[in-house]
């Protein structure tokens, strides 16, 4: 059948190869637009103070050391042991209050849980800003603002697209395999611990990484809870200000943006396949 | 007779008794798996919800307890000239943004679904910038749209184009913006990139012997099977343009070239209010201003019409909960 259609479509071989070009020039430009903004941000953060930001695109002289310097500049550790403080305990949070959430609405049946599934979709599509004056006021009235606490309590408790994205990862594990469990006289818990947990690794690990760059991203948040108080900020607060602030040179400011990816980029790299995952299952039942 | 009756009801209660047993006990076991959650929900979205809905009828400066002052922040929105430019400034967002992400990304996840190798290099390429937090991504597009020495600029000249002064200008300040969050759209590219790879193979072979060129397989296979995932694009890009906020505030602040860039009110819209969008008006309004009456009252309508974006998203998914399990 094979050698039946090469023989067919032999004549149009020609067409095949320049569809083949370009395709494939289209997907290179694509790769070369997307990372090109990086590559000159990259090399505006290795120009002296002098030329960034002129026509010079091109560093004359190769500053490695300003990667160094803006740790000198401004209390960069500072902000980032607040930043690592508010991700790494929003997600452990995460964590311990989405996983039996999810598992709740994947694997146990009860009457409800449709309607409950669909509070946690209406939650995840509030804007933050609707829900901000009376979180913002009961705060202040408990003597939290000017921290990172208000930002960090919530996910001990309730994170609406933590709770989405695990039961889509959990609702793909068979129903016969808790079943089994069941049988074996695990009771629920036991049988998300010992069963679901592991089997959902993955989709643990891409949960966990998605709610760990969110907070990391985070501008909002911090900007409404610490604006007042720079020893509070996190990395990307402090870069929204890195300019005025610190009466920095751009080369320097592009640095710190440059800095500020790292740990997603590092992320990324290990995790891709799960991230992926993650992704799309956000999007696969809409 | 009411012998037996009793009879009969004590050979239904024996087993009746054990099931609601161990029914009470499976409800106990749900509530327990849920009540982290259910607390969770009550603290940070059911009473911030109702409370917002309530502030909105008072007058509070956070420090003074709130006075109650009925409709007037209401009508005040419309003697407010700055509400109406916010108003626009989100609508813009809400169509040429939600319209340009969703083109966009589908553009990219054709081409990259047709290609034959790098598949995965391109794939990644094109996400990477949507890791960057989204203060970072404006800044290096701060970088890029430097006037008249900026790369795009340099490069518009080899086409003879004087690009405008971009995030300083009010024309195209929003423009500018847009082409932050549409580098940063990785995310759907992904979703739709998936599902456009999840279209049946037949399909398009039935097609291709109906004599149906590239474009005309897009066009009659592609679309209409991914159309939901479509549906879900929209509205995702619909309820991001509404709460675009921090891309607005680095944007104008760093174009303002002002010292004081904590979202100072000098700053905010910079320039001429062209990037006040509706929560970066709301959010000056409380937090700025501390007339928190007004900006809950801007929450209560932006909460309702994010409202009716997700009550779409939500009739799908309903939908599509139905055809599962039916």
């Amino acid at each position: 059948m094979t050698a039946a259609v090469g023989v067919r479509e032999r004549p149009f071989a020609w067409r095949k190869t320049v569809d083949w070009v370009a395709v494939h020039s289209l997907g290179l430009a694509l790769g070369l637009m997307f990372t090109l903004p990086i590559v000159f941000v990259f090399l505006t953060a290795v120009m002296s103070d002098g030329q960034a930001f002129t026509e010079d695109l091109w560093p004359r002289e190769w500053h490695w050391g300003n990667f160094l310097e803006v740790f000198e500049r401004a209390p960069l550790l500072k902000y980032l042991g607040n930043s690592l403080l508010y991700s790494s305990l929003a997600t452990a949070g995460m964590l311990i209050s989405s996983i039996p959430a999810a598992y709740a609405l994947a694997k146990l049946r009860w009457r409800g849980r449709n309607v409950v599934f669909l509070l946690v979709v209406g939650a995840m599509m509030l804007p933050p800003q609707v829900v901000a004056v009376p979180l913002y006021d009961t705060w202040s009235s408990l003597g939290l603002t000017g921290t990172l606490w208000p930002l960090i309590a919530p996910y001990f408790l309730f994170d609406a697209f933590s709770i989405f994205l695990l039961r889509q990862f959990i609702l793909t594990i068979p129903q016969s395999y808790v079943d089994a469990a069941r049988v074996d006289g695990c009771g629920e818990f036991q049988a998300m611990l010992r069963i679901v947990v592991p089997m959902a690794r993955p989709g643990i690990a891409a949960t966990a990484l998605f709610c760990f760059l969110y907070t990391w991203n985070d501008y909002f948040g911090p900007l409404l809870y610490t604006s007042e108080k720079p020893d509070q900020w996190t990395l990307s607060l402090a870069l929204s200000t890195f300019k005025g602030m610190h009466h920095v040179q751009w080369n320097l400011a592009m640095a710190v943006t440059l800095l500020i990816m790292v740990p997603a980029v590092v992320l990324f790299a290990f995790a891709q396949r799960s991230f992926v995952k993650g992704i799309t299952f956000t999007g696969v039942k809409g | 007779m009411t012998a037996t009756l009793e009879r009969v009801d004590v050979v239904r209660t024996a087993p009746a008794k054990g099931r609601s047993r161990a029914r009470t006990r499976h409800r106990l076991t749900v509530l327990a798996f849920l009540a982290p959650a259910i607390l969770g929900f009550a603290l940070f979205f059911g009473y911030p919800l109702i409370a917002t809905i309530g502030f909105s009828f008072t007058r509070y400066d956070l420090i003074n307890p709130p006075e109650w002052v009925g409709g007037e922040n209401y009508a005040y929105m419309f003697a407010d000239p700055l509400f109406r430019t916010a108003v626009y400034n989100t609508l813009w967002f809400v169509v040429v943004l939600t319209a340009a992400r969703v083109v966009f990304a589908l553009g990219v996840a054709s081409v990259i679904a047709r290609l034959k190798s790098g598949v995965g290099l391109v794939r990644t390429l094109c996400y990477l910038p949507s890791l960057a937090p989204p203060v970072a991504a404006t800044l290096v597009f701060f970088l890029v749209m430097r006037p008249n020495e900026g790369p795009l600029d340099a490069f518009l000249g080899w086409f003879g184009i004087e690009g405008p002064l971009w995030f300083a200008d009010p024309v195209w300040a929003k423009p500018g913006i847009a082409a932050v969050v549409l580098w940063v759209s990785g995310d759907l590219m992904i979703i739709l990139l998936a599902a456009i790879l999840d279209v049946p193979q037949e399909q398009y072979e039935a097609a291709e012997l109906d004599g149906a060129g590239p474009v005309r397989r897009w066009w009659h296979v592609t679309l209409p099977s991914i159309s939901p995932v479509l549906v879900f694009g929209v509205v995702n890009s619909i309820i991001l343009a509404l709460q675009l906020f921090t891309q607005a505030v680095v944007a104008g602040s760093a174009a303002s070239g002002s010292a004081d860039v904590t979202g100072s009110t000098k700053v905010l819209g910079f320039p001429e209010n062209s990037t006040l969008t509706f929560p970066v008006w709301l959010y000056t309004q409380g937090f700025r201003y501390f007339d928190m009456g007004y900006a809950a009252a801007m929450a209560t309508v932006l909460f309702v019409i994010s409202f009716a974006a997700t009550a779409v998203l939500v009739q799908r998914m309903r939908k599509a909960t139905h055809q599962e399990q039916s």
